[in-house]
């Protein structure tokens, strides 16, 4: 019975959680609950993929009514994947979370904190989950208002401006995304996805499904924070607390990349987006800017984290590339992109915080020699720096492989020469983190440094070995990744 | 004629750019939410406008009405409205933390002290 | 504004009938206008006011900070509850018609404690973001 109810429990769980925290009181009662809680989403995750894998779509009627009048959850073979991603990003990284939360949060608040992890958790998986356009703006807005709270815990006071810069930015992008649905229930009377494949594309070229295209694909870019609509994301990724960079990293941009796709290949339809408008050179052409601008801008950072902050634009730039070439294989290559990016980059960015728990800074000059001082974390850096670049055997050279023979195959051969200077960018930016750390003698003076604490190494090492494993074992995610692209290319919801 | 029956349309579009303005233009935090928050109230106008239907009533079933206006629209923007006061809330809470950091609610001047 | 003797009268003569208000919309949502939300916002109205007139530290007299967190929880986790509820009883998630043998007293049942879950979680929630708003320093 419980099985046929696993779409909902997806986002139900998190929500029922969320102010179970809050009634515990107790940062360590709160810790363990989340915990528990984020792997049976894992669970829940795993299971629903199995089942679409092998029985096709689900679909779910929220309150029994029937869709397209009722609210439903449908999941394939995409959103699925996607589930799979953030519930599994969020179960690795619960082991750091505590070593990190007690040190950087407040000590009265710390139940708060993961009340409203658990609330973007929830914003995020339902976005994933949920069949309705509306639904998908609520959601979002769930997740988003979690997002401005959690960056904002951060320590220093600057992360009080990144959020306020995030939320103004972001409430925008929501409210256009709010506009576009608006105009498209005007036209087709239905918030229904499925419903909405069939009724848009047979009303065509009309100035309101030309707006509403408008608005919505601006809105989520906004969200995916992809050039130029990047600004918010530097600050808010530097200055948020460790375990928040390393959560929103690996899983906000990557809901955005699964909007975008959901929005343009299921709602518009390929036909539209990519024929009767210009996506293709649009999104192209921002995407291989923000490949090349955001490596360069990673190169001349200091600080670590702003350097990965500046990176992920960068690699935001790579899925933009895959779902502009509107492929079946550049889409596979953004869909495998997101979730080795999400293993690379949460990994990277968990590392960064365990620098930051023991040398209180991530500056490139404070790495001076801790290839020596903490060993274990520093050769996550590396690992997870290499995946960057895309040195074969890791998982980032599995994606940008797809990326690249998508581009031969359509001809764009100036887009594939792109992609390989990203990574040489790339690669620059990892030498001067290497450099620092290997080649750079410790101050004299330096304080003797630990290693960092054992259940922080577990969670960024599960993520870095996860980035090697599944550059080495494509079959899964590659597997799943075309099946989902094919479906979502046959314009069948 | 043709732009006055559009007349809450036109209402919106100006009050969203209006709202758009206040958000970019002043340096004060306070006054960039109040802008944001009219740029939404602009958003829930045109929804509700689009509910409208021509000489219906309110959506509540009254044997002496047939007609009715569309009920869905309403409910999504009281949503939208729930999610418009929580934004404002969270936004006003940041701003009074980075009063108590900053000393300052002016954007310039907050620049000023972070880049020093 | 303790000390202004016009204001002090009228609201203590306002706030009853806001609250009395409340309650009226919070009954009657689940089949006429009003509801959850509308009720919940009213009756923080009236505790706002109560804020504005005779000071925050009246408004923490009536209703704990502490309190309104666990209410607002509770609402939530009612919410939730009958969504769970609901589906032990065999529907689907929030299928009211599956709280009761017969599906339409199912349903007033289902809406009714929906109801009051999101009043008493919104009434807590606007009356937290005030009295947090007005007396941080």
């Amino acid at each position: 019975m419980i099985a046929t109810h696993l779409p909902v429990l997806q986002v139900a769980v998190p929500l029922i959680a969320a102010p179970v925290c809050v009634l515990l009181r107790r940062g360590n009662y709160a810790w363990a609950f989340t915990t528990v809680v984020c792997w049976g989403l894992l669970a829940i995750a795993a299971l629903l993929l199995d089942q679409v894998m092998s029985g096709g779509t689900i679909s779910y009627r929220l309150g029994g009514w029937v869709p397209p009048i009722g609210i439903e959850y449908r999941l394939d073979g995409v959103n699925a994947f996607v589930l799979l991603i953030l519930a599994g990003t969020a179960a690795l990284m619960m082991p750091y979370a505590r070593e990190t939360v007690e040190r950087e949060v407040r000590p009265g608040r710390q139940h708060l904190f993961y009340a409203i992890f658990l609330l973007a958790l929830t914003g995020l998986l339902g976005i994933t989950a949920t069949g309705d356009v509306f639904n998908i703006y609520v959601f979002l807005e769930i997740s988003s208002l979690a997002s401005y709270v959690l960056i904002a815990q951060g320590q220093r006071r600057r992360a009080l401006t990144a959020s306020y810069q995030y939320l103004i930015v972001g409430t925008i992008g929501a409210s256009l995304i709010l506009i576009g649905v608006g105009f498209l229930y005007a036209k087709t009377g239905t918030l229904n996805i499925a419903d909405l494949a069939v009724r848009v594309p047979a009303l065509g070229e009309t100035p309101a499904v030309l707006a509403a295209f408008a608005f919505i694909t601006v809105g989520v870019l906004i969200k995916l924070a992809l050039f130029p609509f990047h600004v918010w994301l530097p600050n808010a990724y530097a200055y948020a607390p460790s375990m928040v960079s390393a959560f929103l990293a690996a899983t906000a941009t990557k809901v955005g990349a699964y909007m975008l796709l959901r929005f343009v290949f299921t709602v518009f339809g390929i036909h539209f987006a990519f024929e009767t408008l210009p996506l293709t050179e649009i999104l192209l052409a921002l995407s291989l800017i923000a490949v090349l601008a955001g490596s360069l801008v990673a190169v001349f950072q200091t600080d670590l984290k702003r350097l990965l902050a500046f990176s992920s634009v960068g690699q935001i730039g790579y899925l933009g590339v895959g779902i502009g070439l509107a492929s079946v294989t550049g889409v596979t290559g953004a869909l495998v992109h997101v979730f080795n990016h999400a293993l690379m980059k949460g990994g990277l960015f968990l590392a960064a915080g365990a620098i930051a728990c023991r040398l209180g800074a991530t500056d490139l000059s404070a790495l001076h020699g801790l290839g020596r001082r903490m060993p274990f974390t520093m050769a996550a850096v590396v690992i997870g720096g290499l995946g960057l670049v895309g040195v074969p055997i890791t998982a980032g050279f599995v994606s940008k492989w797809y990326l690249v023979q998508a581009a031969f195959e359509e001809g764009l051969w100036p887009v594939a020469l792109f992609v390989l200077a990203g990574s040489l960018i790339a690669l620059a930016y990892v030498g001067r983190v290497i450099e620092a750390a290997y080649f750079r003698a410790a101050p004299p003076d330096a304080e003797p440094v630990r290693e960092a604490p054992w259940a922080m190494q577990l969670s960024t090492w599960a993520m870095i070995a996860g980035s090697i494993y599944f550059g080495l074992h494509t079959d899964l995610t590659v597997g799943i990744a075309e099946r989902a692209a094919a479906a979502l290319l046959g314009g069948a919801p | 004629m043709e732009a006055l029956t559009h007349a809450n349309y036109w209402a919106a579009i100006v009050l969203a750019m209006i709202g758009l303005y206040a958000v970019i233009a002043p340096s004060n935090l306070i006054k960039k939410l109040i802008g944001l928050g009219m740029f939404q109230s602009a958003i829930f106008l045109v929804y509700i406008t689009a509910g409208k239907v021509e000489g219906g009533t309110a959506p509540i079933i009254d044997a002496a009405y047939g007609v009715y206006s569309n009920p869905l629209p309403h409910v999504l923007i009281l949503t939208a409205i729930v999610v418009a006061v929580s934004t404002l809330a969270v936004g006003l809470a940041l701003t009074v933390a980075i009063k108590r950091d900053y000393g300052t609610v002016e954007e310039d001047e907050i620049d000023e002290q972070d880049r020093r | 504004m303790t000390e202004h003797l016009v204001l002090r009268v009228i609201s203590k003569l306002l706030i009853p009938p806001i609250l009395l208000f409340a309650l009226y919309v919070q009954m009657h949502g689940d089949y006429g206008p009003g509801g959850g939300f509308q009720a919940g916002v009213i009756f923080a109205a009236g505790l706002v006011l109560y804020g504005l007139v005779f000071g925050t530290a009246a408004v923490r007299a009536v209703a704990p900070p502490r309190l309104l967190v666990v209410i607002a929880c509770l609402g939530v986790l009612l919410y939730a509850g009958v969504g769970v509820a609901s589906m032990i009883g065999g529907g689907a998630f929030l299928e009211y018609g599956a709280l009761s043998a017969d599906a339409t007293h199912g349903n007033h049942v289902g809406i009714i404690i929906i109801e009051i879950g999101v009043g008493i979680a919104v009434a807590a929630v606007m009356t937290i973001i005030f009295s947090v708003l007005a007396e941080w320093r």
